[in-house]
């Protein structure tokens, strides 16, 4: 019965071991502690039994010295989990620059990835191993949540924004991937596999998918056929900005306010194009509010992304 | 000893209908009714668990349908927070004592008081209403948008429920500070008082500065439901996430209101029973307090993989730290009352020395939750079911079923068999640690919580986890029989069966409805086990 009984999670990630050695310094400042309670509690049941009935305890009312010291050392000691806690965090908070990205849409009940060479796939996503991965997340309905045990990540996926996660594997398998956040009345089904491959393999995986080409292509088309290209054109005489080589730059608002455009900002401007109207503009624009999927935005997102400045057109 | 026999005139005889029940003022008998309600809806809850555990037997969803089992572990903390915790030790154990411990003769709004336990009954009946009519499938945490798009089950009752029964806490809450500042006797100053009143104290400030937020909050659930304003819709401008925000802001503060006053019955506990001035009054009073204020300004740690920004999230979790200190001085203080005490080993002691063990388990588990880094992994999984199940089991009903224990003689005049008292206490604590230990190890192995069927290698430790719960409900189920059985046939237990000070112990038992024959004039501090009580001078 015990066999094929984990009491310790895979570790497959290098996230992992970080997280772990947090794990066991908590869990030895816990067994200290509660062995010394529950060994004082039951030293002193016993050794200051009541021995006649009318028997009373001692006159001792507190002291200052031990409230102190068990006020101190209990607070150093969670400052020292705080920062060691925090400094986890941070890490999984930022991931490294050059990162493989992977686009995740949640939906009751399935997880949808997208990959920028065009490959989909559901419940199952294919990664290489040792390969910084980035997570671009959102949800079409309810709040989902990714969580790789073996990676020791998670991250709520949210519906009306995108949410991140990163890891990096360190040995090939199949992984686990578990919605943990409540999601309705199929939510334990609600589980896939993460595949890591070796880079070859991976490569081989990658050119036998993508009928469709690549999901920037896929963006290109569908801004044609939604005619943003009337208005948004590369040569600055469009009514709307020039979106060649605008991702990743700082605007200025017509409030004022300046802004990096990143996945949120293009996502807001196409369904609510009116809510930050970039400066020298007119709120024209309609909404798309409907019109388009999750995955077609993320679609026109990675198309947004491709479009690289073209200095020969800019007339000066 | 004198031979023991009832006061000719009680509360408990004062008036015998239907009528002088329900239409009662006397803060002992609403006691009493809360009493018989809690009681009610934690076996109703209860029942949700076995099912659950049922369920969880097997790692297929074979026992009941998904829909169902979504129902259940909603339902079960619908009706365990919202109609046993949080009103369980307050409005049961704290409106029969507040008045008695401080030498009042009842709560500052006696109309009031019984018109909280009305209105928490009526909230009860929406509830209820909800849950025979098809239930509810939301988790007890009602997160947006699921809550208000998506769920097809009885979610406007059941709001509906919880922000009826909000009212009885704040006004139960307001009842307490309004007593407990004007209604002292003579000489009970307030450092005089017992620290059961300390902690009754704060959590009365957090039920009427907190439960207004879930009761608007719960309302805007309410209506983007029926009219789609879109609070919470991301399509409309909303955002899911302020629902969260609002939600925890009352709702971890909730879990003080659970826990605190089970720390205050378990500081009354061991000093009774160790014949000890607590040690260290003015820590574990104004560790109170602290707790109280500090448990505001934490909710964002149910947040951290929710999408708040780094820095929020690094905020939240060092005051999540620093609550956890005054926990700790108090465990420490209980620990340090118990050396050269003189400690008799009898029921309530049992439960209080259960408490500080798994209370201890409970908060230092709590640090790994607070810890960011760790708490990505952990959160929304098994390991956080645990945790809270310590602090909420573990900690708030040993506690309260060690003051029913310690108060049942005051209460009903009469002792209960006090070797199946020790034998079911034994029991609730092997089946609580049987239920609740394996799901830390299963929380680390990753197991999400709120899963209807599960991966095959996560079965072992459920099984376990279920025969514990079966132990653990026997365990509920003893207390039952022979606290009822006392009523009648339990041997008299005059009005200080146990040897302690505090003015509750010095009236009859059952006290008069008045509570004392004439007021008393306090001239000592609490828990003054130093010299005799009578005529004593500090």
């Amino acid at each position: 019965m015990w066999s094929g009984t984990p009491l310790f999670p895979e570790s497959a990630s290098t996230m992992a071991s970080r997280v772990d050695s947090l794990y066991f310094f908590l869990l030895a400042v816990s067994i200290f502690f509660s062995l010394l309670i529950a060994g004082l509690i039951v030293f002193y049941a016993v050794k200051y039994r009541r021995r006649s009935p009318d028997s009373v305890g001692s006159e001792i009312h507190g002291g200052l010295v031990l409230e102190l010291t068990w006020t101190i050392v209990p607070f150093l000691i969670t400052m020292v989990i705080f920062v060691w806690g925090a400094s986890v965090f941070f890490a999984m908070a930022r991931p490294p620059d050059e990162t493989l990205n992977i686009y995740v849409v949640g939906k009751q009940w399935m997880w949808k990835f997208q990959h920028l060479d065009g490959q989909r796939e559901i419940d199952e996503l294919h990664v290489p191993v040792g390969r910084p991965v980035k997570l671009i997340m959102t949800s079409e309905d309810v709040i989902h949540d990714v969580f790789v045990p073996a990676f020791r990540i998670k991250a709520d996926v949210v519906p009306g924004r995108y949410t991140h996660l990163w890891f990096q594997s360190t040995k090939p398998g199949r992984y686990r991937l578990f919605c943990a956040e409540y999601c309705g009345t199929k939510h334990s089904g609600m589980i896939g596999e993460v595949v890591v491959m070796e880079p070859s393999e991976y490569q081989t995986w990658l050119s036998g998918g993508a009928a469709e080409g690549s999901l920037a292509s896929a963006g290109a088309k569908l801004f044609r056929d939604l005619a943003c290209n009337t208005c948004h054109r590369p040569d600055a005489q469009g009514r709307g900005p020039v979106l060649e080589g605008l991702f990743g730059k700082t605007v200025t608002l017509q409030n004022g306010e300046t802004l990096t455009v990143d996945e949120a900002y293009v996502r807001e401007s196409i369904l609510q194009p009116a809510a930050k109207i970039a400066s020298g503009f007119q709120p024209i624009m309609p909404t798309f509010q409907g019109l388009v999927t999750e995955e077609q935005l993320l679609e026109l997102i990675e198309y947004v992304k491709s479009l690289h400045e073209l200095p020969q057109v800019q007339p000066r | 000893m004198a031979t023991v026999i009832l006061p000719p005139r009680h509360y408990l005889n004062d008036g015998y209908g239907i009528a002088s029940w329900l239409f009662t003022r006397d803060h002992k008998r609403i006691a009493l009714l809360y009493l018989a309600g809690v009681t009610f809806f934690f076996f109703v809850g209860g029942a949700f668990a076995v099912l659950i555990r049922l369920e969880l037997a097997t790692p297929a969803g074979d026992l009941v349908s998904d829909e169902t089992y979504n129902k259940l572990f909603t339902m079960h903390g619908v009706m365990m927070v919202f109609f046993f915790l949080i009103p369980a030790i307050p409005a049961v154990l704290g409106n029969f004592l507040v008045p008695i411990m401080i030498g009042a003769k009842d709560l500052a709004f006696p109309k009031l008081n019984l018109a909280s336990w009305y209105i928490y009954m009526l909230g009860a009946a929406f509830t209820t209403y909800a849950i025979v009519t098809g239930g509810l499938d939301t988790g007890w945490t009602f997160y947006t948008p699921f809550s208000t798009m998506s769920s097809t089950t009885k979610v406007i009752p059941a709001a509906l429920g919880i922000f009826v029964t909000g009212f009885s806490s704040i006004l139960t809450g307001l009842n307490f500070i309004v007593t407990i500042h004007r209604m002292r006797a003579p000489g009970m100053t307030w450092f005089r008082m017992p620290l059961f009143m300390w902690s009754t104290y704060a959590t009365s400030l957090i039920m009427v500065l907190g439960t207004p937020v879930i009761a608007i909050t719960i309302l805007l659930v309410a209506a983007e439901r029926v009219f789609h304003f879109g609070f919470f819709d991301p399509t409309r401008g909303g955002d899911p996430i302020l629902f969260q925000h609002l939600f925890w802001f009352y709702s971890h503060p909730a879990v003080y209101i659970m826990v605190l006053p089970a720390m205050g019955v378990i500081s009354e506990l061991v000093a009774a029973f160790c014949r000890k001035q607590v040690f260290g009054y003015t820590f574990v009073a104004f560790a109170s307090l602290g707790i109280a204020v500090l448990g505001f300004l934490v909710w964002g740690h149910h947040m951290f993989v929710a999408g708040q920004s780094v820095y929020a999230a690094l905020v939240f979790s060092i005051l999540s730290f620093l609550v956890a200190i005054p926990s700790a001085v108090k465990v420490f203080n209980w620990t340090a009352t118990m050396y050269k005490g003189s400690i008799s080993w009898e029921t309530p002691m049992l439960y209080a020395i259960g408490f500080i063990g798994l209370f201890t388990i409970g908060g230092l588990t709590g640090l790994f939750l607070a810890s960011v880094g760790l708490d990505v992994h952990v959160t929304d999984t098994y390991f956080i079911v645990a945790h809270f199940h310590y602090i909420m089991v573990g900690g708030t009903i040993m506690g309260y079923l060690g003051g029913l224990h310690y108060w049942w003689p005051k209460i009903s005049g009469r002792l209960y068999n006090e070797a199946l008292a020790k034998f079911s206490a034994l029991v609730i604590f092997i089946g609580f640690n049987l239920t609740f230990f394996p799901q830390f190890i299963l929380g680390y192995l990753g197991m999400p919580r709120r899963y209807h069927a599960y991966p095959p290698e996560f079965q072992v430790l459920n099984v376990l986890s279920s025969a514990g719960a079966s132990i653990l409900g026997v365990g509920y189920l003893i207390p039952m029989v022979y606290l009822m059985w006392s009523l009648r046939y339990g041997r008299l237990a005059g009005s200080n069966p146990w040897g302690a000070v505090g003015l509750e112990w010095t009236t009859t038992s059952p006290p008069p409805t008045e509570n004392f024959a004439e007021t008393p004039v306090v001239t000592w501090d609490a828990y003054d086990y130093g010299a005799p009580v009578e005529g004593h001078v500090a």
